[in-house]
């Protein structure tokens, strides 16, 4: 291993990372490191082989890998960008030093001058949410699955049922029907689906895939391999109603049922974390509360489509270079972000006003219950900046905003997102 | 394979009480084989219980159970050294909340004393809440108990079980006896699908099929009835809520909902107890789970439900009758041995069981020669994320396995996975790797490294992915995909 210092290392090499390396390259980093534990970059877009990836970004319609490899070329191409695969980083010290480790050249201890945390994130299991009932083979959250299917060439199952119907659980239903399998049935615990509108009628509407709103599992059956599983409608606090039990019979049960932002490496040096998001607080630089290490994508907040993962990485990676450059001047105040009525998350929870204010920002958001006809709203001390009408939204869809400089100077210390409806 | 055909001693049962019976007796000029239905040992109650070494103040005195209790509390700090088990002596606090459960305290400390335990005390409110500030603010006192301890019940078994292979035992996983055969009430052997192996003495340490077993030689004298116990286990990030095991009073009928600590940091809550005629039952259910979350609760308040990572079961395979162990010569069949009804504190008793088991074959007139090239220590297991960062460099220059992680919520490498295949009680399945590595058994619940053991299992054993299991006999993880013929599924 080389004594050098980096500008900036990136851990992970998903989408989120891939942006950041191109990133920080273009805003003048001179040398970059991307740690991925995986055999290969791209994070989890090389098991999405379905299509819908790049619409806002490339305005083109590419599948997972096909996506990725867009990046993945800008990269290689670049003998700046130093990739190590099949590394696993063990720790992030206070002083940005990174152990990782891998087969080849065992324990190392990276030095950098800025580090971006591009983990992305995991899977809930079924031990979170207490699916009562045995623990037979043949329960898997559905991204393992998924990857069993579309890298390794083996089916989980081939009479599923699917819980949760997240755009994982969604896509899992399309492509296990795909490959010969009987999809019994998607069960949501909520009113309504937590996958994209286009997911609902290509993944399931399209193969005949019943979806049980405001249902849940209440048992699962066999001893050894998963045999069926039991089923019930749940009540406005959903709990499951007594008397509304059924039995599905499956060989599998695949749970899309949330993903968490993997932030034990960044938990661990002390960076500051988002209740709600699981993720850490940025500022619109994604610059956590540690100055020096920056966040992007999945490990921040969980999005729903890529090429905001990828607009994530890039700024992530532009002003991770600028300060390891050192040219990120320093803010003159700070504006604190906040969700209110109706509003679950925002990201960036802070935006960091420099001594010229220059660049709009653009913030995501989620809303916290599908809703028609509302009006968003950006207020700082009981004036309103920003709104902006939508005919429809919902919690799994994401709602990008962006504030432009001039209103940003008018904003006082705390700017507040609610929702209205009509 | 099984490639002798005659034997001195069959154990059955893998468990932990067959497997410590049968290291005991690796300690004498005997041929031992130990046959475990399932495709590892220590899979059936072993895996799923409180893990507690108790202290002993719980049962009746002069019950095997009492005697037993206190001697195996006291023979696990040898063995802890000897074989390098996961033991810590934390301490285990009876909590009382009112005035009637400081009486019952009372009786507890006079029967802990009448039955030889040690340090016993009643610690006042001040105490406890000095020692445990999240406890519930209603406590009263608690009968501290210094010699209780935390263990993984997994790993002494297989610690038992690689000890006794390495004085000479044999071990048979994936082998049900099917057979045992007598000749004018005498044992003459067991028939298993490796075919029949002559012995004259089997130890029936079944657990809840000890009842099964004892049939099968012609003696019907007790009936296993399982009691099942649900469990809770907690993150690791909760590891700081609690410091000892902490029981509620006891009631006539229970011990009650406990919380602990894990040897690996997690905290769990359970078990209520449940009986069940299914053998095989170790589902949990939704009011199970209420149950001991909202007991669990009355001792600790702030318990924090969201960091829950896994939920399990476990059955007690308690005897009927007076609900003792039944540690005795058959008194039916001549040769069989049982070691059955082994219920809380079994895991605690397990070594003192083992060497009752031998006394017994003594009094049987066996001949018990102590073999002078016992080696009671385990050589140690190497555990990748508990070295130095030098250790680490050098296991890594010397095999690059461990320079690959596989887990990575426990960080556990590839490396350690290998070992724990090729080691001589060696993981044969996804979960077998799991408990001796601890690969998966982190909050992601393998949802990273499943596939990944997976494939290193397949590649290991030389089987195909589709014949990797989960942890029991049928249970298949994967299948191959299907070809154009989809009928039988679309049928």
């Amino acid at each position: 291993m080389s004594q050098r210092i980096y500008d900036v290392a990136i851990i992970g090499g998903g989408p989120a990372g891939l942006a950041a390396a191109y990133g920080a390259r273009q805003a003048g980093a001179e040398s970059v490191l991307v740690i991925e534990r995986d055999r290969e970059l791209g994070g989890i877009l090389q098991q999405c082989i379905h299509n819908g990836f790049g619409l806002h970004k490339f305005q083109e319609e590419l599948t997972g890998p096909g996506y990725a490899s867009r990046y993945i070329k800008l990269i290689r191409q670049d003998a700046k960008i130093e990739v190590m695969l099949d590394t696993m980083v063990l720790e992030v010290a206070a002083d940005k030093s990174i152990w990782a480790v891998n087969p080849k050249f065992g324990l190392m201890q990276i030095a950098t001058k800025a580090v971006i945390f591009t983990m992305g994130c995991r899977e809930r299991t079924r031990g979170a949410i207490r699916i009562p009932g045995y623990r037979p083979a043949g329960v898997f959250t559905a991204g393992a699955a998924q990857r069993m299917v579309n890298m390794e060439g083996y089916l989980p199952g081939k009479k599923i049922v699917i819980l949760g119907s997240g755009d994982i659980g969604l896509i899992m239903a399309r492509r296990m029907s795909l490959e010969g399998a009987k999809v019994q049935g998607v069960l949501e615990i909520m009113p309504y689906s937590n996958g994209l509108t286009r997911n609902i009628v290509q993944c399931l509407e399209d193969y005949d895939i019943p979806l049980y709103l405001s249902h849940t599992i209440t048992k699962i059956h066999g001893a050894e391999r998963v045999t069926g599983i039991t089923c019930a409608a749940v009540d406005g606090k959903m709990q499951p109603i007594p008397g509304t039990e059924f039995d599905i019979e499956c060989d599998c049960l695949l749970l899309s049922v949330g993903l968490i932002p993997e932030n034990e490496l960044s938990q661990a040096v002390g960076v500051k974390l988002d209740a709600i998001t699981s993720g850490p607080v940025v500022n619109q630089l994604r610059q956590t509360s540690l100055p020096g290490f920056f966040a992007a994508g999945n490990v921040v907040h969980v999005h729903d489509l890529v090429d905001f993962v990828s607009e994530e990485g890039g700024i992530a990676g532009k002003y991770a270079a600028q300060y390891a450059r050192g040219n990120l001047s320093a803010p003159v105040r700070t504006i604190t972000v906040t969700a209110g009525t109706g509003v679950r998350t925002v990201v960036p929870q802070q935006i960091d006003v420099p001594a010229t204010v220059i660049e709009p920002v653009r913030l995501f958001m989620r809303v916290t219950q599908p809703d028609k006809k509302i009006a968003i709203s950006i207020t700082s001390a009981d004036q309103t900046l920003v709104s902006r009408r939508l005919p429809v939204a919902k919690p799994s869809e994401m709602i990008v905003i962006e504030m432009p400089a001039s209103k940003l100077e008018e904003a006082g210390e705390q700017l507040t997102f609610s929702i209205q409806t009509q | 394979m099984l490639n002798i055909n005659k034997t001195d001693i069959v154990v059955i049962g893998g468990g932990i009480t067959g497997t410590a019976i049968a290291r005991e007796l690796s300690k004498y000029e005997l041929d031992v084989v130990l046959f475990e239905k399932f495709p590892d040992i220590g899979a059936g109650s072993t895996k799923a219980n409180s893990a507690i070494l108790h202290a002993g103040f719980d049962a009746k005195p002069g019950s095997l159970k009492a005697q037993l209790n206190v001697r195996g509390n006291k023979l696990y700090h040898d063995l802890e050294e000897e074989l390098g088990l996961e033991v810590k002596w934390i301490g285990s606090l009876v909590v009382a909340v009112n005035d009637e459960e400081m009486k019952t305290l009372t009786e507890l400390l006079e029967r802990g004393r009448t039955n030889g335990v040690a340090g016993l005390e009643i610690l006042s409110r001040e105490e406890v809440l000095d020692r445990e500030p999240q406890i519930t603010q209603n406590v009263a006192g608690a009968l501290w108990a210094p010699s209780a301890g935390i263990f993984l019940p997994f790993g002494a078994a297989l610690a038992f079980a690689e000890n006794a292979v390495r004085n000479g035992v044999k071990v048979i996983t994936d082998c049900p006896v099917e057979e045992i055969v007598t000749e004018a009430g005498k044992i003459t052997g067991v028939r298993t699908k490796h075919g029949f192996l002559a012995a004259k003495y089997v130890i029936n340490a079944a657990g809840v099929y000890a009842d099964e077993i004892s049939r099968l030689a012609g003696d019907d004298s007790f009936a296993i009835k399982p009691r099942k116990g649900e469990y809770i286990l907690f993150d690791k990030k909760t590891s700081n809520l609690f410091k000892h095991v902490l029981f509620p009073a006891p009631s006539k009928v229970s011990k009650g909902i406990l919380l602990s600590p894990t040897v690996h940091g997690n905290i769990f809550v359970g078990p209520n107890a449940q009986d069940t005629a299914d053998k095989e039952d170790v589902a949990t259910s939704t009011d199970g789970l209420n149950e001991i979350i909202n007991k669990a609760k009355k001792l600790i308040p702030s318990l924090p439900l969201g960091a829950a990572i896994t939920q399990f079961s476990g059955l007690r395979a308690a005897a009927d009758g007076d609900g003792d162990f039944i540690i005795q010569p058959s008194s039916v069949t001549q040769g069989l041995i049982h070691a059955a009804g082994i219920q809380s504190p079994g895991l605690t008793s397990a070594p003192a069981i083992a060497e009752m088991v031998s006394s017994i074959l003594r009094q049987q007139g066996v001949e018990l020669k102590h073999k002078v090239s016992f080696d009671p220590v385990n050589p140690r297991k190497i555990i990748f994320r508990d070295l130095s960062h030098e250790a680490q460099q050098q296991l890594i220059a010397q095999n690059p396995l461990y320079g690959r992680v596989i887990c990575r919520c426990e960080t556990v490498t590839e490396a350690e996975i290998v070992e724990a295949i090729h080691d001589s009680c060696g993981a044969r399945t996804l979960d077998a790797v799991k408990r001796r590595t601890r690969a998966g058994m982190g909050r992601c619940q393998g949802g990273f490294c499943g596939p990944r053991v997976t494939a290193i299992l397949a590649r290991e054993l030389n089987i195909p992915i589709t014949a990797v299991r989960k942890d029991s006999p049928e249970a298949y993880l994967f299948f191959n995909k299907m070809t154009a013929d989809c009928k039988e599924v679309l049928a």
